[in-house]
């Protein structure tokens, strides 16, 4: 027999650590990429270019927008959750936003890979 | 019969006017507000620019030159405040997750350091983006 309990239920517990961790990730990857960034100024097409398609930097690259896009989805959830009451609505906007989001990783993995 | 339940008064504060957040509550909204620009702006405009300055010297000299536009550089400056207050309010909220800084005195304090913070670190980096 399943026995599930409304409230104090563990809902939300796995969204709000990835929030968390995601928002860590995202951290540590501007602290990393500013510091590319001074080490390397003045940049020029070439040197932008190198910048990215060094090995580490483009894993790091992806991982930090996968991180975004985690952390996008579950901050917008929530506040369509907070002001759009009609189920319908809220449901049309999350597609939205999901399909957005999905769209945004093909972009961003293609950006990366074809520079 | 029951008697039916009175009604009472209570006083509603809806009036979006009429609200006067104390200052954690201003860091909390605006961390909230800043966090929905990024997302419906900040993530395809960045990607964007992402897109065409790594595809080809053309495309990166273009968008150079578009950010040299003063109009632009406000846009840009803006964005990045955003960027910044989403970015501390977000370790400010870690923290308390932590129980960091919970007392109210102390909360009081760091919401008004995420303020200051932010503010003073795109003054910076819009004065040097000038």
């Amino acid at each position: 027999m399943v026995t599930r309990v409304v409230v104090g239920a563990h809902y939300g517990l796995k969204d709000w650590l990835a929030q968390r961790v995601t928002a860590i990730v995202m951290v540590v990857y501007t602290i990393i990429f500013l510091a590319a960034l001074v080490t390397r100024a003045p940049m020029g097409f070439p040197e932008w270019k190198a910048l990215f398609t060094h090995g580490v930097m483009r894993v790091l690259t992806l991982l930090f927008f996968l991180s975004l896009f985690y952390h996008a989805w579950i901050g917008v959830r929530d506040i369509l959750m907070d002001y759009i009451q009609p189920t319908g609505v809220r449901l049309f906007l999350e597609v939205l936003v999901i399909l957005a989001l999905v769209a945004y990783t093909i972009w961003t993995i293609s950006i990366l890979w074809s520079a | 019969m029951a008697p039916a339940i009175p009604v009472k008064k209570r006083p509603k504060h809806l009036d979006l006017t009429k609200i006067h957040l104390p200052l954690p509550g201003l860091v909390s909204i605006l961390h909230r507000v800043s966090g929905a620009a990024l997302f419906l702006i900040g993530i395809p405009f960045l990607l964007w620019v992402l897109h065409c300055s790594l595809a080809n010297q053309q495309g990166f000299d273009g968008w150079r030159d578009t950010f040299n536009h003063p109009l632009v550089k406000l846009i840009v400056i803006g964005f990045l405040w955003a960027y910044l207050h989403h970015f501390f309010a977000g370790l400010r909220f870690l923290a308390l997750d932590l129980h960091i800084g919970i007392s109210l005195p102390a909360a009081r304090a760091s919401s008004r350091w995420v303020l200051i913070v932010s503010l003073a670190l795109t003054l910076m980096f819009g004065v040097w983006l000038w």
